[in-house]
């Protein structure tokens, strides 16, 4: 069953789960920015949480159906129209062939996702059907979706009813400032005592170069480096290390200005140093940030990271449970 | 050498093995993430080994953080007893120095370079005191180089020169990345070569160009059809210069998909290579044009 891309919007890829075990050689797991609201999208109409959804960024596409579907858009709060008439995000809504999606503008967040009932069902690479662009993986031959192109989807696995929805209280979204939650490590030692303060206690603020590959903040105070002689091999800036592994969250601050957290589409290593990394259970929050929004990191300890790992997995057991 | 560990938030463990790039690092390196893949630790979901550190991926729902840490700094016991011998291969790349394409990109970004009246290798071969750009490539190109490291995007091989750390090459980043480089450049940063796998943002000096694909996801290039990146840690490298009618054969064999590689298997000893490195490196070479 087809679905016609009228117009992609901006940065549309398709997105699932990700293609883990191929870091150690520059390909990242990529996959949904935000995998809460890409599971939570798909069991709303009914499909594996995995399946390949759409991942669209500020704006939506225009989609037009060739056959009957189930849909659900969830994510950032962009209102889906079915022939211009607004719709419910976080819920299934019914689609007729021949009906057009498109969408309203962005209330807030950053990224939607558009699960279709029966799941995106382009051919899979390295076992994800998630667009890496940079290394010309998954997606519509590797790339961003284009207006004129038709989307494979596959069977339906089950019936569901129009109008199921998901209770606000199982959504989540960045609060103001945001707050992104950092367990110090990596090369915390290479800023002083002083500039490690300085860096928690500032808000900072998202810059417009923020995509899949990483968000970079400004507007906080450069950091302070610890005096050394360069290694040899790492090059002389002090914020310069031997090229070496990016934790997928890990804060990299090239010549101690701009804070660069690393995403799903991180670049696997390099030679800048990294302060800390940010729990695995804010990351999907990183993706809902669009530019200007005022974030502060806060320091947490690893038992602090483990539990809220715990909170995130019993969110989306409930989740699963009103959904089955 | 004692290495140092930390966490990267509740699903990673970095190791630093050196905080200086050597060939000793790169052997511990290897022998560590060779012994975590053998102890086959669950909850292990990938290993990045880099230059002289690496990375460890893990579920902290199956295995507890501080418990695999501990399982990791016992393994580095064992591993540092590992013999530094590696089973591995030698391969040629040709590589058109001054090529246009990297010269039209260099000139783009000049402003964000630490010499704008020098192009990027006349530079690199003034600040390490060569004469001239065809000392520099004499020297670039003499000895061969260990892949030491495959990452940053998909494929992209770091490379540390085979020599004494006098003769090494050594030259800083741009000031500011590029946001465009040439897919195939063959780019220097700090201590490392490398090869750009695929057109993108850079912030490595640029040198030259190589006719030779290294990354191909349609795995239609047919020494690619195994699997679509070419290069892997302990892969050893002669880069061989050839100039624009060389390289545009080579480049109409790669477009007719009759381009080979030559490859050699090697074996490399990293106490032999100590004792007598020109020794050593004049085997590799008899090894590499051996029939």
């Amino acid at each position: 069953m087809p679905v016609n891309v009228v117009s992609a919007g901006f940065a549309t890829t398709v997105q699932d789960l990700g293609r883990p075990g191929y870091y150690h050689l520059g390909i990242p797991m990529g996959g949904a920015m935000d995998r809460f609201a890409l599971r939570s999208a798909n069991l709303l109409v009914g499909n594996d949480e995995g399946a390949a959804c759409l991942e669209c960024v500020f704006m939506g596409p225009t989609l037009e159906f060739s056959e009957d579907a189930v849909i659900a858009v969830t994510g950032g709060d962009l209102p889906p129209k079915i022939d211009g008439e607004v719709k419910e995000s976080w819920s299934a809504i019914r689609v007729k062939a021949g009906q057009v999606l498109s969408f309203d503008y962005l209330k807030s967040g950053a990224r939607a996702y558009i699960a279709i009932s029966g799941g995106i069902d382009t051919p899979p690479t390295l076992g994800s059907r998630s667009t890496y662009a940079i290394g010309a993986l998954g997606g519509v031959e590797g790339r961003a979706v284009q207006a004129g192109d038709v989307l494979p989807i596959g069977a339906a696995r089950r019936r569901v009813d129009e109008g199921r929805s998901l209770h606000a209280a199982l959504r989540r979204s960045p609060g103001s400032p945001a707050e992104l939650r950092v367990v110090p490590g990596l090369y915390w030692h290479r800023i002083t005592e002083a500039a490690g303060r300085t860096f928690f206690d500032e808000t900072w603020k998202v810059a417009s170069e923020a995509d899949r590959m990483g968000y970079r903040f400004q507007g906080g105070s450069p950091l302070e480096f610890v005096d050394r002689e360069p290694p040899f091999g790492a090059g002389s800036d002090p914020s310069n290390i031997t090229d070496a592994c990016y934790p997928y969250g890990s804060i990299q601050v090239p010549s101690g200005t701009e804070p660069i957290v690393l995403h799903r589409d991180a670049v696997s290593g390099g030679g800048y140093f990294m302060l800390g990394t940010v729990i695995s259970a804010d990351m999907d929050l990183i993706g809902q940030l669009p530019p200007n929004t005022p974030t502060r990191f806060v320091k947490v300890d690893m038992q602090t990271a483990l539990d809220a790992r715990k909170d995130r997995a019993a969110m989306l057991d409930r989740v699963r449970a009103a959904l089955a | 050498m004692t290495s140092r560990f930390t966490f990267g938030a509740d699903e990673h463990i970095f190791v630093e093995v050196s905080e200086e790039m050597s060939l000793e690092a790169f052997f511990k390196t290897l022998s560590m993430t060779n012994a975590i893949r053998e102890a086959g630790i669950d909850g292990i979901t990938e290993i990045c080994p880099a230059n002289a550190s690496f990375q460890i991926k893990f579920d902290p729902d199956v295995i507890h953080p501080d418990d695999l840490m501990t399982r990791l700094q016992q393994i580095e016991e064992t591993a540092a007893q590992a013999d530094p011998v590696l089973n591995t291969r030698i391969i040629e790349i040709p590589v058109y120095y001054q090529d246009p394409w990297t010269h039209e990109t260099l000139m783009r970004f000049r402003e964000r370079h630490q010499d704008p009246e020098a192009t990027d290798i006349e530079y690199a071969a003034r600040i390490n005191g060569y004469d001239s750009v065809q000392d520099f490539i004499a020297a670039h190109s003499g000895a061969p180089w260990f892949v030491s490291m495959v990452g940053f995007v998909s494929g992209l091989p770091f490379l540390y020169q085979m020599v004494d750390r006098d003769r090494q090459i050594q030259v800083p980043k741009y000031l500011r990345p590029r946001t465009d480089t040439p897919r195939l450049t063959v780019g220097y940063g700090g201590c490392f070569s490398c090869v750009y796998s695929v057109r993108g943002a850079g912030g490595y000096q640029m040198f030259g160009v190589t006719p030779m694909p290294i990354y191909d996801p349609t795995q239609r290039t047919s020494y690619l059809s195994d699997f679509m990146v070419f290069f892997k840690p302990g892969d050893i490298v002669k880069w061989k210069p050839v100039d624009r009618a060389e390289y545009d054969r080579c480049l109409s064999e790669v477009e007719a998909n009759t381009y080979q590689p030559r490859i050699r298997d090697v074996q490399f000893s990293l106490d032999d290579f100590n004792r007598d490195i020109d020794g050593t490196n004049a085997k590799l070479m008899e090894a590499l044009y051996a029939g």
